[in-house]
């Protein structure tokens, strides 16, 4: 058993950034020379050239007809024959929801457990992921033999890391032709398509005001809609106050709704979950108010008042108002 | 159609996290529980699965004796009995160890479909579903938002990044993981409560379900995160904070 195998996903035909910070990663558990770089799907001519230019140490394509579109049994047998073999000791993944859909099984049907969401990675091979929602961090280790199965959090590890490892000559590409049959694929996926309209444009917005579970009652809304309107603002949310139809889907930030990078984004009761935070973190200057001083989302603040929204917004509110 | 829920009881969301002497896990004394969020969802979608087309909803849940108060709000808001899978050591367990407790305890009760919150809100893996699956050699579809059936077996709705969604059909029986948020959860009436108290729960420990126990992956430590960035706290009344705040957006910061 050696070698790192980092599994690439791509999108509209490109390697996704998040699979570019996976081998990022990667190069903390071994140097570039002991990775090789998998693309899979039906035709991964395109993926393979534009991973064999990273500086790798290797390129696998693994192509069928049948890894197009993606499903978790195509990707799992093809996957699983790919590993045997390879026999890696070490498999890392960008944490997708594609990903969190197929390497679990993967990993499972290799006796495997995977080491999902990895924040950091230290000396010795011990993976820090996070648990209560971001309020803590757990090291973890592999034990025992046969390969460990690592998924890495979006926005972890930087994705400059590989970029200066190119420049060398580009990998080998080989071809790796997995036995599939129509039949082992049990599911059949349709067409991504997505619910409504959008009708606001959150992305281009310089300010943001965004609310979060703590604001508790849908009638308290207006407290945060005074705020975004004294400040000409965008209003936006976490994903469980348009869960419970407060405001429209299309105003949710996060790995489910909107990328927003504003010049102020003020998150008023958010705890600041991953998912939340990847969709905002790019924003210019970050304020937070929270009760909890505790609270993740302080992690990328700028700015932060801990204290009860029910008092600390409106006297935002009229502060902003006096000054006008 | 029978249709298995499986359900983690969790640390309520707002109940403050202590680490506890060893750093090995959280302090529970004196913790609030709740039921993981998705696991809710996944309830009420099998429950209004057996509105529309007949059938039972068995609820499962491994863990200690505590677990009990969940599984009996799970009967409460109408699953028709339960099985609890009795375990101390869930904590030091890795996802494929927990997973195979649920599959052995699921396999004899050879349901059409098994239904599962797409991640836990304390561990926060995301795989245990998945794991089932692959142990009962059943298809599966994760982040699911709705589940209708159909003559060939089930169609789901599943959430894609980025607010797309897709459409994917599966014969059953299979494993479905539950996003939050595709319905609106019900709560437990007083006659539901009453009535859950003569609902049949089933207790088995790990020991009788033979599944083992070895972790491939060890949870060595676990810690408060190391701040990366310096936040400015802005002290004082909210009325002195918030105008602290406003000059600072304005002088500052400069996006005012
Ligand atoms: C696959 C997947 C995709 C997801 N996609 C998204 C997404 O796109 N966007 C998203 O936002 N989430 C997403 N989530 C959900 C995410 O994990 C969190 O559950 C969610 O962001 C939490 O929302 P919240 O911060 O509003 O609520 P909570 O986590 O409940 O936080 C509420 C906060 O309010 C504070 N608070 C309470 N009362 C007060 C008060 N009186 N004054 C001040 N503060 C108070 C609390 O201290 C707490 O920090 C996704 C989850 C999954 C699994």
């Amino acid at each position: 058993m050696s070698g790192i195998l980092v599994i690439l996903e791509e999108r509209g035909g490109r390697i996704r950034s998040s699979s570019w910070e996976a081998l990022a990663a990667a190069l903390k558990l071994g140097p570039a020379q002991d990775i090789t770089a998998v693309v899979i799907g039906a035709q991964t001519a395109a993926l393979a050239a534009e991973a064999a230019a990273k500086g790798v140490g290797k390129v696998v394509r693994v192509e069928h007809p049948l890894l197009a579109p993606y499903t978790a049994d195509g990707y799992c047998a093809a996957l699983e024959q790919l590993l045997q073999n390879q026999g890696p000791t070490q498999v890392v993944f960008p944490h997708t929801y594609q990903v969190r859909d197929y390497a679990p099984a993967l990993a499972a049907r290799m006796g495997q457990s995977l080491i999902g969401d990895v924040v950091a990675i230290e000396d010795g091979a011990v993976f820090t992921r996070q648990l209560m929602q971001g309020r803590l961090n757990a090291n973890y280790r592999h034990s025992g033999n046969g390969p460990c199965f690592v998924s890495t959090q979006a926005g972890a590890f930087r994705a400059d890391a590989v970029d200066a490892l190119a420049g060398a000559s580009p990998a080998t590409i080989t071809t790796f032709t997995p036995n599939l049959d129509a039949s082992q694929i049990r599911t059949e996926p349709g067409e991504p398509f997505r619910e409504a309209a959008q009708t606001v444009d959150l992305g281009s917005a310089q300010r943001i005001v965004s609310v979060g579970r703590g604001i508790k009652e849908e009638q308290n809304l207006g407290l945060v809609k005074d705020l975004a309107a004294a400040l000409g603002a965008e209003l936006a949310a976490s994903r469980p106050i348009c869960d419970n139809g407060w405001l429209p889907m299309e105003r949710q930030v996060g790995s489910s709704g909107q990328t927003v990078a504003p010049k102020l984004y003020l998150a008023v009761g958010i705890s600041g979950a991953i998912q939340h935070l990847v969709g905002m973190k790019g924003s210019q200057c970050i304020v937070a108010i929270n009760k909890d001083p505790d609270a993740p989302i302080f992690e990328v603040a700028d700015y932060g008042i801990v204290g009860d929204l029910f008092e600390v917004v409106p006297a935002l509110t009229e502060t902003v108002k006096a000054a006008k | 159609m029978k249709i298995v829920v499986a359900i983690k009881q969790v640390p309520d969301r707002d109940a403050p996290v202590r680490i506890a002497p060893g750093g090995k896990w959280i302090d529970e004394t004196d913790l609030q529980w709740a039921m993981n969020e998705p696991d809710a969802y996944a309830l009420e979608e099998a429950l209004q699965l057996k509105e529309k087309n007949g059938g039972e909803v068995v609820a499962l849940s491994a863990g200690p004796e505590r677990t009990g108060q969940t599984i009996r709000e799970a009967l409460a808001k109408g699953a028709d009995r339960a099985i609890q899978v009795v375990c101390d050591d869930l904590g030091t367990r890795d996802a494929l160890g927990v997973a195979k407790l649920l599959a052995a305890a699921i396999k004899p009760e050879n349901p059409d479909l098994v239904l599962t919150g797409l991640q836990s809100e304390d561990i926060g893996l995301g795989q245990t579903g998945v794991i089932a699956a692959e142990l009962l050699g059943l298809p599966h579809a994760t982040l699911i938002l709705h589940v209708e059936k159909t003559d060939a077996g089930v169609t789901v709705k599943r959430e894609l990044e980025e607010g797309w969604f897709q459409s994917i059909e599966m014969p059953l029986p299979a494993v479905l993981t539950m996003q939050s948020g595709g319905t609106k959860l019900r709560y437990a009436t007083l006659m539901g409560i009453k009535r859950a108290k003569t609902k049949e729960l089933k207790s088995v420990t790990a020991a009788e379900l033979g599944a083992d126990a070895a972790p491939v992956v060890v949870l060595e430590q676990i810690a408060l995160p190391k701040k990366q960035k310096s936040t400015q706290i802005l002290p004082g009344s909210p009325k002195e904070a918030a105008a602290a705040l406003i000059e600072k957006l304005k002088t500052e910061a400069r996006v005012l």
